[in-house]
């Protein structure tokens, strides 16, 4: 396998190479990403991605705008996280004001997040489904999906980009019908969910092609930084819920899924676990909603203290960090977001060389990539 | 021996997980009943969305075309990408003193990301989010909205008279000139 | 054998005998030419348009979705619109092409559907040409159509053709090995490769039913491999839409893309009537032994209803496939057929040799 120098990044290695361009526009990148990939045959030699084609300038636009006014630029970025993400700026906000949330804010923020994770699941499983070949599985993940999207959308009054966490609580209380709506939500998934095993998971055909391949080892995994199930599938345990809990995850009794094998069917398998924990997590917390506000009181200007603030999260992709460095105004003077879908794009030169180029297909299926994460 | 066992039951493995897979399809084949799909444009009467569904941003009027909105422009210092123009006018009202009314609430709907901080800030409570979500246009001028309907006017609420000052007995407590 | 089944060689040989008589030899033959490629293209344009209609509809019902139904009633004239279309588009011309090679390609695999469709019995007497060696023109004729795909894929100049074509060329070559011996095990039972004959001596019960397990086993290999061979369902690798964009016929629009595509339909066709033919009876009804009253009931069902029936049945579980099941990669592909599906063949064919030899089967 060879190692890929930064310098010959952009053109053939030798002149004998069969380039094959693979994206921008590709109906199986998930977003315009370009794989620049060198052929031998079938056999794939070396992949290098190129992403930014999507990169919309956040982490500049966030220095000239409000700490509210953040939040609508975070749903962008993670669109299938969109909650975490809100989470993630809120909380700094909150941590560095000295803010404390009512109950209620953090349990439906909890709840909130779950139903976003099952969400974004979901997404993946049909487009993995997809890829592999099997038409049907998109229909009947996104079938699913909908009632999710439903519920949000009763609300919040959006299904995809919601802006709802904001600092200092939620934009605006929950409908009363939520509870019930989501209740039967998991009563409704739970029938399904065995529905998906048998037409995927449970297949001879899929097995084949996704044990054994795109192995990392744990040692490559802690390298690179991939976090999330990409992590967790190479039994690195890196779940920040239960590492550094936030909102009412410590009040929630739920596994943290570890698979030992490193390959793309682990990957695929701790994604799949992860959907079963989350509606333990959200059956715990469904009935217990304590009433009050659903915001804490904030001034109208929120003004950060002087200082660097950071905060992490898990979405359903990994470990989203944000940073902020503070010059005591209502603007941050610098806004980075460390996203788990970037170290997660780049293990994929390690684990395609060798591998064929329906192989290349699948493995970047199993990372689960949202491109606009990437370039944000 | 091993070898031969494991050949077959590979086989009977792999057509027994494939039978599974049929299954389902096969199930969803046969009953007709499981179809989600909407009849889009046929079904406009029954299709109504949620109630807090963001259609767009609307200036809450009355049956009297009266509004809430005073043209302070809040909503357009919170807007993150200037999707609101605001345009006052002053005007004398009937103490004399000149008063900001609203002349022109422009809404750039095209521009608009709907995060929704213009509704939540506005002090008299006179943005609320809309229903329409049908908004493809041939022409993109005609996204520009201009949100205060023709002929409304700010709904007055009468100040209430200011609650007099309890009166107590001032005991002299020093002479300051002593 | 049943007696009420309308013989349409009757019909044919008065239609022959009136032309012979009207007109000189020569014209009198070039006549019966056209009347019977025009028929084969009527046929052919007519089930494959709405073939191609069938299948969404049943994808659509499998993904609990409607399917066409907005052009004409339940959406049946969608086809001949979506050919409107193509018929309009541009032939997009490439310089850097094979131009003959590149042109040629498509009709290459038509010329190929249309040679096999010839062979089929549609009903009693209903069919062009009636070779004594059926079977063997039928699979000849079939394998023609891997040299379309291959100079399709191969004088495009794209790499993501090349690609597709060779793994194709590949695959189909594999799959015709398979596909011959399965049929081989019926023309074992029915000891001839006359497809007539072949559908005359299931008179008394289907080779399926009457050939019991190893006419079984032949006739699911038959139908993976056969899929296989037509490039479909969970091996369509060559044209796999979410890796390769198109594969081997990525660089053709209008008309020629739509014979690639027609002709994967009527492919389709083709090995569904043939796996109905010789496994499942063909035009002949359903009869059991000789309970004469049942047969006489099945007797009145029209063959060509039979044969129809019987096709569909086919075609649907061969679009079931395709709509349940991952594609497999190239490597499983061939370990599949070379490690399993060869040697099951082989050692079948020898238990319907030993078989036949010791009549224990119902004859």
């Amino acid at each position: 396998m060879q190692e890929v120098e930064l310098s010959d990044i952009l053109t053939a290695r030798e002149d004998g190479d069969y380039i094959v361009n693979i994206g921008p526009q590709h109906p199986s990148t998930h977003g315009v990403m370009r794989f620049v990939v060198s052929l031998k045959g079938e056999m794939l030699e070396y992949v290098i991605p190129h992403c930014g084609y999507i990169h919309r300038g956040i982490e500049k636009m966030c220095e000239r705008m409000t700490y509210p006014q953040i939040i609508h630029l975070t749903d962008r970025m993670d669109y299938l996280s969109a909650h975490m993400n809100n989470e993630a700026v809120s909380l700094l906000v909150e941590k560095a004001t000295g803010v404390e949330v009512p109950e209620r804010v953090k349990y439906i923020r909890t709840i909130l997040s779950e139903l976003q994770r099952i969400a974004s699941h979901q997404l993946w499983w049909a487009a993995f489904g997809m890829d592999m070949g099997g038409l049907t599985c998109f229909f009947y993940g996104l079938r699913d999906r909908e009632h999710i999207l439903d519920i949000f959308e009763e609300s919040f009054g959006s299904r995809l980009l919601h802006s709802y966490v904001c600092p200092g609580g939620l934009m605006g209380d929950i409908h009363p019908n939520f509870q019930k709506r989501t209740k039967e939500f998991i009563k409704y998934f739970r029938k399904k969910l065995p529905e998906y095993d048998q037409l995927l998971t449970g297949n001879v055909i899929f097995e084949q092609r996704t044990k054994g391949m795109g192995i990392m080892s744990k040692a490559d995994a802690i390298s690179f930084g991939a976090t999330g199930p990409v992590g967790r599938g190479s039994n690195f345990a890196c779940d920040i819920r239960k590492k550094f809990p936030y909102s009412a995850y410590d009040k929630v009794d739920f596994k943290e899924i570890l698979y030992t094998e490193g390959d793309s069917w682990a990957r695929y398998k701790v994604r799949v676990d992860e959907m079963w924990e989350s509606m333990k997590i959200i059956e715990q917390l469904i009935d217990n909603i304590p009433e009050g506000d659903y915001s804490a009181k904030m001034k109208p200007v929120i003004k950060l203290p002087e200082g660097e603030y950071s905060q992490r999260v898990e979405t359903a992709k990994g470990d989203l960090g944000v940073f902020v460095v503070s010059k005591g105004e209502k603007y941050p003077y610098r806004m980075h977001f460390r996203t788990p879908n970037f170290n997660n794009l780049f293990v994929i030169s390690q684990l395609c060389a060798g591998n064929k180029i329906a192989d290349l297909i699948a493995i970047s299926g199993s990372l689960d990539l949202v491109i606009p994460d990437i370039d944000r | 021996m091993n070898s031969v066992g494991k050949y077959f039951s590979d086989i009977f493995y792999g057509i027994k997980s494939l039978w599974k897979g049929l299954m389902v399809t096969g199930y969803y084949f046969v009953h007709p009943g499981t179809i989600v799909t909407q009849q889009y444009p046929e079904n406009r009467k029954e299709l109504k969305m949620f109630d807090r569904f963001k259609g767009e941003v609307i200036l809450k009027h009355d049956e009297n075309n009266f509004h809430s909105c005073n043209g302070c422009g809040i909503c357009q210092l919170n807007c993150p990408n200037g999707s609101i123009e605001i345009i006052s006018d002053s005007v004398p009202n009937e103490d004399g003193k000149s008063e900001r009314i609203i002349d022109k609430h422009i809404y750039h709907l095209s521009m608009c990301t709907f995060c929704g901080l213009c509704i939540k800030s506005c002090p008299n409570d006179s943005l609320a989010w809309g229903q329409e979500f049908e908004h493809a246009v041939f022409n993109r001028d005609v996204l520009t909205k201009i949100l205060n309907k023709p002929g409304s006017r700010i709904k007055k609420v009468p100040k209430e008279p200011k609650a007099p000052k309890p009166v107590t007995e001032t005991v002299p407590t020093s002479n300051p000139a002593n | 054998m049943p007696f009420n089944i309308y013989d349409f060689s009757g019909t044919t040989k008065a239609i022959d005998q009136f032309l012979y008589a009207k007109m000189p030899p020569t014209w009198a033959f070039v006549t019966e030419l056209a009347i019977v490629g025009v028929i084969i293209l009527l046929v052919y344009a007519v089930v494959g348009l709405y073939l191609v209609y069938a299948e969404r509809k049943v994808c659509a019902f499998m993904q609990n979705r409607v399917g066409p139904n907005r052009v004409g009633k339940w959406g049946l004239i969608q086809t001949i619109a979506d050919l409107i279309k193509l018929l309009m588009k541009e032939l997009v011309v490439i310089r850097k092409a094979d131009q003959l090679l590149f042109n040629i390609a498509p009709f290459i695999l038509i010329i190929a559907s249309f040679m096999a469709i010839a062979a089929i019995p549609f009903a009693k007497g209903l069919h062009a040409v009636d070779f004594n060696i059926g079977v063997f023109y039928m699979m000849a004729v079939s394998s023609i159509g891997v040299i379309g795909t291959l100079l399709a894929g191969w004088s495009s100049n794209s790499k993501y053709s090349l690609i597709g074509a060779m793994r194709s060329g590949a695959q189909v070559v594999s799959y015709e090995l398979s596909v011959g011996l399965s049929l081989l095990a019926v023309v074992i039972f029915s000891g001839s490769m006359q497809l007539s004959v072949i559908i005359e001596s299931q008179a008394n019960g289907w080779w399926i039913f009457k050939g019991h397990i190893p006419a079984i086993i032949a006739f699911v290999m038959f139908l993976i491999a056969s899929t296989a061979e037509i490039n479909r369902g969970p091996f369509d690798l060559a044209e796999a839409e979410s890796e390769l964009t198109a594969g081997f016929h990525t660089e053709y629009s209008g008309i020629r893309f739509a014979f690639f595509f027609l002709g994967e339909y009527m492919n389709m066709f083709i090995v569904a009537s043939l796996a109905a033919t010789v496994f499942l009876g063909g035009w002949m009804p359903l009869h059991i032994g000789n309970l004469a009253g049942f047969n006489h009931v099945m007797d009145f069902i029209p063959p060509l209803v039979w044969y129809f029936g019987k096709t569909v049945f086919i075609i649907y579980v061969i679009m079931w496939f395709k709509w349940t099941f991952p594609r497999l990669r190239i490597d499983q592909l061939l370990t599949l057929e070379w490690k399993y599906l060869l040697p099951i063949n082989l050692v079948n064919i020898l238990v319907i040799a030993f078989i036949v030899l010791m009549g224990w089967y119902i004859k």
